[in-house]
Parts: structure tokens; C-alpha cells; sequence
């Protein structure tokens, strides 16, 4: 698990109000099954824009990019990415 | 682009001959707009975006654009049951992923000319389409059930078909729908009221409780909040708004009819009222300029860059352009009820805007404004260029 991924579970327990405990979320798990509605999903996409101190480009912006723990990273390392060696 | 031309030119003949001259009887009987629907059937409109590989005429989504705005011109409620129905056909067209029984239906919906209503809102989402009361349930024996609440199906007592949005399993939540077709041979509704509107009367819609046994292969593949946000938030805000927009178009005409009647007896007299009448169709003019607008962004976006469909930016565009539309449609009847004065006022004139008033003002309550403002409060957070 990489600090990451803990920062974006933490987002997700703040912010995407699933009815089940974030920290037993899998990488991989539909954050929408989880309960994340739309506009849940919104909230999530600013806290972590703003947690990482980033922006995402209106392209990323999508159901499918914030589907799931895994999904996040992978956007926030694209971005990290582009921005510096990692 | 002869296919869409031939299509859009048969559909504006349906709309003169037929739409036009049932339009006041459809809106005074509050009744089914059937002499326009069987004539569409006629030229094999209710499957024109079915594929041809499948048997449908293959028209494009802008030819689908004009129908609906060309049937808004004579009649607002026959416009709305085509536009509803091809909202549907559209969904199922991009969604089906090669399902076999989806691919079946289309034949069938070719051959038959089956008409499609939906049951997408419920008693109890306070409006919000993307979230489900009622769910499927799989029964012993391998068939699925569900009953729903539905707070109003436009047409339903005239459709063949039904598509319903359901939580996926009892267990599900809110916002884990699917889309499900049943034939309504196969369908139980028991109406929870009456239908007597202000306008749109034609489109019969009142609500209804709905059962139905069916199998799993009724389920698009596809979830629908996939379906909606890549198709039917954007088929359905563009070709509500270019009925709309027919709408509006067939008020100002009227309103330019009446000038000119007042013109001929008298030049005179005609010269306040022309005046308005160039006011008016500045506002017309920027109507028309943001829903043909909307439309272009939608054929290029759907062409070059489906993805960005997916994107809040887009969902954005989407609710704006809805939002325009239904707000600018019924200022330009209002405009032209202020043309015509009385004889606009009274429904048995040739100059009457009245159904064109009460039909627009419509508009703003389908997927309400309030609740797209409140939506786009919360994507604009995020969305960057809009």
C-alpha cells in the first residue's frame, strides 16, 4: 500500500460518505457499488485536488477516473508524473 | 447526406399534414397524438437510428435533431412522444454491446414499429433519476420481478415497450441501476392519477404503479449511469431542445403572420407590432444559436472525441444548454402572445400562441431547472473549461 493510496482512502473516508468502512475498501473496489453518489463524487474530486495540490484536466475528469482507490492513484500519478521524475 | 435529408424531409411533410392539422384536437381532448405516430410508422421513423445492418434506416443523430424540431413546429406533444422515443432507441442503439436479445428487439422494433415509453422517475428520488427506489429481484426460478412507483410515464398507455431503471438487486444502492425493457403485453400498470395539464397534453402522462416478470437479457448491459451520462442526458437535453425550439419558431411565425395581416389593411397600424416583432426574433435568434450550439459540440464530440462525453465539463454543457432552452422557448411564445394581443390569446385563431405558451413552459419542469442549477453548483467546483 502506498502513502497514496492511504492519503486517497483517507479523502474517500472523509469525503465520499460510503456506507461501509473506507479502510476496508480494496484497491480495486467500485466506489459507486460502495455508495459514492454524484455528487459525492464531486466533493472527492476537490479534496483530492486540493490534498495533492493538483488540478485535473476536464479529460480526467470522469465517473471512470474516480471509480475506485486504484483508479484515483493511477490519475494522480499521471499528473505527479507529468509534472517531475518520480 | 440524402439518407437524412429524405428523412427529415419526410418527417417535416408528416409534421404539415398530419401533426399540424390535429395539433388543437390532441391538446384541447388531452389525447394521444395516434394520427402523427402511425404516420411516422409509415416511413419506418420509430427505428431511423436503428442501424441498417439491423434494418433501421441508419439516420444520424442530427437528422434525429431536425425531426424533432420539424414536429415541434406543428405539434408539441407529437413532437415530445417522437423525441422521448428516440431518447430510448438511442440509449439502446449505443448501449446494447452486442447483447443478443437487445440485437432481436432492434429487428423486432424495425419490423413492428414499436413505439417505447419510460419509467425512469420515481415516487420518492425527489426527482433524481440517477437514483432508484425500486429493485430487481431474482426469484427462484431464474425469472426477475420488480414493481415500481412511478410518479408519471408519458404515452405508457400508447407504447409497446417500457424502459424502467431499477436498483440492480434489492441489496443495491440508490445510485447501482440498470435499465430494463418489458413489453408492455407483459407489463402491469395500474395508473396512481389523472392527466389534466396545463400543456404538452397529448403526451398522457400520467402515473402509474408498475409490475413485471421478465429474464435477465432484458437488462441493457450497460449500467445506467453509464447510459445516461454518455447518452441520455445528451440525446435527451438536444432534442427536447429542438422541439422546443420548433416550438418557439411556429409562435413567431404566427406573430409574423399577424403583422403581416395588419400590415395588408393598414401599413400604418403594422408598424408598433413590427417592431416587437424585431425584438422577438432577436430573442429567437439566440435560442436558436445556443441549441444549434449544443448540437454541434454534441455530433463533433460524439465523433472525434467520444470520451470527453464522460466528462463533468460536458455534463455541464449539457445542463446549460437544457437550461437555455427551456427558458428561452416560452420567453419567445410570451413575445409573440404580446404581437398577436387578443387574437394570440384566444385558442381559435390562426394566430393563437396559446398551446405554444402552455406546451414551452413545460420545459423548465422536465428534470427541473432547480435541480441542474444545483448540479452544476457542484461540478462547476471542478469542471475547468466550460
Amino acid at each position: 500500500m502506498s502513502e497514496t493510496q492511504d492519503t486517497i482512502r483517507n479523502v474517500i473516508a472523509e469525503h465520499a460518505r460510503l456506507r461501509t468502512d473506507a479502510a476496508a475498501l480494496a484497491l480495486d473496489t467500485d466506489l459507486y457499488e460502495a455508495g459514492m453518489t454524484s455528487h459525492a463524487s464531486v466533493t472527492v474530486m476537490l479534496a483530492i485536488e486540493d490534498t495533492f495540490d493538483l488540478e485535473f484536466p476536464d479529460r480526467m475528469l470522469t465517473r471512470e477516473v474516480f471509480a475506485s482507490i486504484a483508479a484515483i492513484d493511477a490519475a494522480v500519478q499521471e499528473l505527479v508524473g507529468a509534472g517531475e521524475p518520480a | 447526406m440524402t439518407r437524412d435529408a429524405d428523412f427529415v424531409a419526410a418527417v417535416r411533410t408528416i409534421a404539415a399534414d398530419v401533426a399540424a392539422v390535429h395539433a388543437d384536437a390532441v391538446d384541447r381532448e388531452a389525447r394521444f397524438p395516434s394520427e402523427t405516430i402511425d404516420a411516422l410508422r409509415g416511413i419506418q421513423a420509430l427505428s431511423a437510428f436503428v442501424p441498417e445492418p439491423l434494418g433501421g434506416l441508419g439516420v444520424s443523430f442530427d437528422a434525429l435533431a431536425d425531426a424533432c424540431f420539424e414536429l415541434g413546429r406543428a405539434c408539441g406533444a407529437s413532437a415530445m412522444v417522437f423525441a422521448m422515443h428516440q431518447i430510448q432507441v438511442h440509449s439502446i442503439v449505443r448501449h446494447y454491446a452486442g447483447s443478443a436479445w437487445f440485437e432481436e428487439y432492434l429487428r423486432r422494433l424495425v419490423a413492428e414499429q414499436r413505439l417505447i415509453a419510460s419509467a425512469t422517475s420515481e415516487v420518492g428520488t425527489g426527482g433524481d433519476m440517477g437514483k432508484s427506489v425500486a429493485a430487481l429481484t431474482l426469484q427462484d426460478d431464474g425469472s426477475v420481478t420488480f414493481t415500481k412507483q412511478a410518479p408519471t410515464i408519458s404515452y405508457g398507455a400508447h407504447a409497446d415497450d417500457l424502459l424502467t431503471t431499477l436498483r440492480r438487486t434489492p441489496e443495491a444502492e440508490a445510485g447501482d441501476q440498470i435499465l430494463i425493457l418489458t413489453p408492455i403485453a407483459d407489463t402491469v400498470m395500474t395508473p396512481s392519477g389523472t392527466w389534466d395539464p396545463m400543456g404538452m397534453r397529448g403526451t398522457c402522462s400520467p402515473g402509474a404503479e408498475v409490475t413485471a416478470t421478465a429474464t435477465a437479457d432484458q437488462v441493457l448491459p450497460t449500467p445506467f449511469a453509464e447510459i445516461s451520462s454518455q447518452s441520455m442526458v445528451a440525446s435527451s437535453h438536444i432534442l427536447w431542445a429542438e422541439l422546443w425550439l420548433g416550438i418557439a419558431t411556429d409562435a413567431f411565425d404566427r406573430a409574423r403572420a399577424f403583422v403581416r395581416a395588419v400590415a395588408a389593411r393598414d401599413p400604418e397600424a403594422a408598424g408598433a407590432g413590427g417592431v416587437k416583432l424585431s425584438h422577438l426574433l432577436s430573442e429567437l435568434s439566440l435560442l436558436r444559436a445556443q441549441v444549434q450550439q449544443g448540437r454541434a459540440q454534441y455530433t463533433e464530440a460524439a465523433e472525434h472525441d467520444p470520451a470527453s462525453l464522460a466528462t463533468v465539463a460536458w455534463a455541464v454543457r449539457m445542463n446549460t444548454l437544457k437550461i437555455a432552452a427551456s427558458e428561452g422557448a416560452p420567453r419567445v411564445c410570451q413575445g409573440a402572445l404580446a404581437v398577436c394581443g387578443i387574437m394570440g390569446y384566444k385558442n381559435d385563431t390562426p394566430f393563437s400562441v396559446s398551446r405554444h405558451l402552455r406546451d414551452t413552459l413545460s420545459a423548465s419542469l422536465m428534470v427541473t431547472n432547480d435541480r441542474l442549477h444545483r448540479t452544476n453548483a457542484g461540478l462547476l467546483l471542478v469542471a475547468k473549461d466550460v
